[in-house]
């Protein structure tokens, strides 16, 4: 095993004609018609589409926690079965424990994992230190605003230094500033630590600026439209937004959701 | 400053509300408007708390203890109960149903058989107590620990939790709160439930306090009882309040009262 483990493996993430469908008693919905996509040690790779698109089923189906209706997924060759443990999930709301302060919430990662308080405890200090909450360690999430309990529920997800981090619309309901700053910090968060992350997201702006590839998923039921290679210098920074090949990657995938009926100009 | 202005009020708003109403009642009393036996006269209530205070207080700790063990007992049963039912699938679908179809039951009326099978002595009163405060406590505990959404699940899952895990480090937490709602609600009950039961099989206690004031037409002694009942019961009310306080402070219901 060891010998495939380098960053020389390429499909670290293989998602084999991934299918998913919904039943009801009388109705059934596919959310997901027949995915197949790699994801390489290392690399950040966003599912961008529209809602209902299946995306985040998708996310859900990697990490093991819902079950595909066909196709398979393995990881570092490992056929997934069952909820996978060695990844953090970052989800739309923060979902932390009010119980708990800040250090805490991260912390009940290690607890729940059995590991050592005394090493992991000076690591989760320092991750909430990297993104500004070196004050609010002792808070608890009701004296959190939004973006600072998202914050916490990041370095919750990385405390335990996963292979594998997957995000399912993390800043989707945080107000259009603090996102901005979330997806700086996220940046700056990976390249000091490149693990590999797959970020669910509607935002074409949002996955243009972090992403290594984006995958562009058409609507319902969703399948890989197109993926696109982000080929744009790090660190990328307020005026990488500015730059006419920014422009011309967001417009190249507002175009692909033209045909396909997503947006109508 | 501002806080201690609020607890000022807090204070005495109530209490002026008191005051006025029992100048109400002594007006009422003093100028003949209602007769003696119908509505005494405060000093009258004050007169039989002055010289009857060891009978009173007798017989109000004698139904305290009604009430603790009885809701103790409504606690520890009901709680266990919730978590056997959210728990295992098996027994929420033969005792749920079974339990909520009990409640239409009118649980005062069984009092007269607890009194045949138990008699006279603390148990009936005790079980009275019970079966009327335990119903809150296991709905509260069951609906708390059932409520828990899919990411805090998926995020339980994804730590490698297991079921017992994730009760005895999330699922219990977060029902805290919708279990504090029920004990408030069960205590209110289990008062009531001593004072049937005292009603109707016993020889102590303030239900049979009030009966016998009743029987000798001795409304201010049924008055006193009243108050002391009414007393008894907002302090247990308090008491659950405070460990509530103390349980969850980082509770919504709770921040502005620890702030």
């Amino acid at each position: 095993m060891k010998a495939f483990d380098g960053p020389h493996v390429e499909n670290f993430v293989d998602i084999r004609d991934v299918r998913k469908v919904y039943s009801r008693r009388q109705s059934s919905v596919e959310a997901l018609a027949r995915v197949s996509l790699q994801v390489r040690r290392g690399e950040f790779v966003s599912l961008l589409g529209p809602s209902g698109c299946g995306k985040s089923t998708l996310l859900m189906i990697i990490g093991g926690l819902v079950a595909p209706t066909a196709g398979e997924i393995h990881i570092e060759g490992t056929l997934v079965r069952e909820a996978q443990t060695d990844l953090g999930i970052v989800f739309q709301e923060p979902v932390l424990l009010d119980w708990r302060t800040s250090i805490e919430n991260v912390m009940i990662q290690v607890e729940a994992r059995r590991l050592d308080r005394k090493v992991y405890l000076p690591r989760a200090r320092q991750l909430l230190t990297s993104v500004g909450l070196e004050d609010f360690q002792d808070k608890y999430p009701f004296e959190l605003s939004g973006g600072m309990r998202q914050r916490v529920s990041i370095c919750r997800a990385l405390v335990h230094r996963p292979r594998l981090l997957l995000m399912d619309e993390p800043f989707g309901a945080l107000d259009a500033l603090t996102r901005d700053q979330m997806n700086f910090d996220l940046q700056r968060m990976w390249m000091l630590d490149p693990i590999t992350v797959l970020l669910v997201t509607h935002s074409i702006s949002e996955a243009v600026f972090v992403s290594d590839r984006i995958v562009v998923m058409s609507p319902r039921p969703g399948t890989v439209d197109t993926i696109v290679e982000v080929d744009l210098p790090r660190p990328r920074g307020l005026d990488t937004q500015e730059t006419p090949e920014f422009s011309r990657y967001v417009r190249d995938i507002k175009q692909r959701f033209a045909i396909h009926g997503v947006i109508r100009g | 400053m501002k806080t201690i202005d609020r607890d000022y009020s807090k204070i005495l708003y109530p209490t002026a509300t008191v005051a006025l109403a029992l100048l109400a009642w002594d007006a009422l009393t003093r100028f003949g408007a209602t007769p003696a036996y119908a509505l005494p006269a405060p000093s009258d209530v004050l007169r039989i708390f002055l010289t009857r205070w060891p009978v009173i207080l007798s017989n109000a700790i004698s139904t305290t203890v009604v009430v603790i063990i009885g809701y103790g007992l409504s606690v520890v049963v009901g709680a266990s109960l919730a978590v056997m039912i959210s728990s295992s699938r098996a027994f929420e679908k033969s005792i749920y149903p079974l339990l909520v179809g009990s409640q239409a039951i009118p649980k005062l009326a069984l009092a007269p058989l607890f009194v045949v099978w138990f008699g006279f002595g603390l148990l009936p009163k005790v079980l009275m107590t019970f079966f009327i405060s335990v119903f809150p406590i296991v709905v509260s505990t069951v609906q708390g620990i059932a409520s828990v959404e899919p990411e805090l699940e998926f995020l339980a899952r994804s730590m490698g939790l297991g079921q017992y895990r994730t009760f005895r480090m999330i699922r219990l937490y977060r029902a805290l709160p919708s279990i504090f709602a029920g004990l408030k609600v069960a205590i209110a009950l289990a008062v009531v439930g001593a004072v049937v039961g005292e009603f109707v099989g016993s020889d102590e206690g303030l239900g049979i306090l009030l009966l016998r004031a009743i029987a000798a037409v001795n409304t201010p002694l049924l008055f006193a009882g009243l108050i002391v009942l009414t007393v008894l019961a907002v302090i247990l009310f308090g008491l659950i309040e405070l460990s509530e306080r103390i349980a969850i402070p980082w509770h919504v219901s709770q921040r502005s009262k620890s702030a």
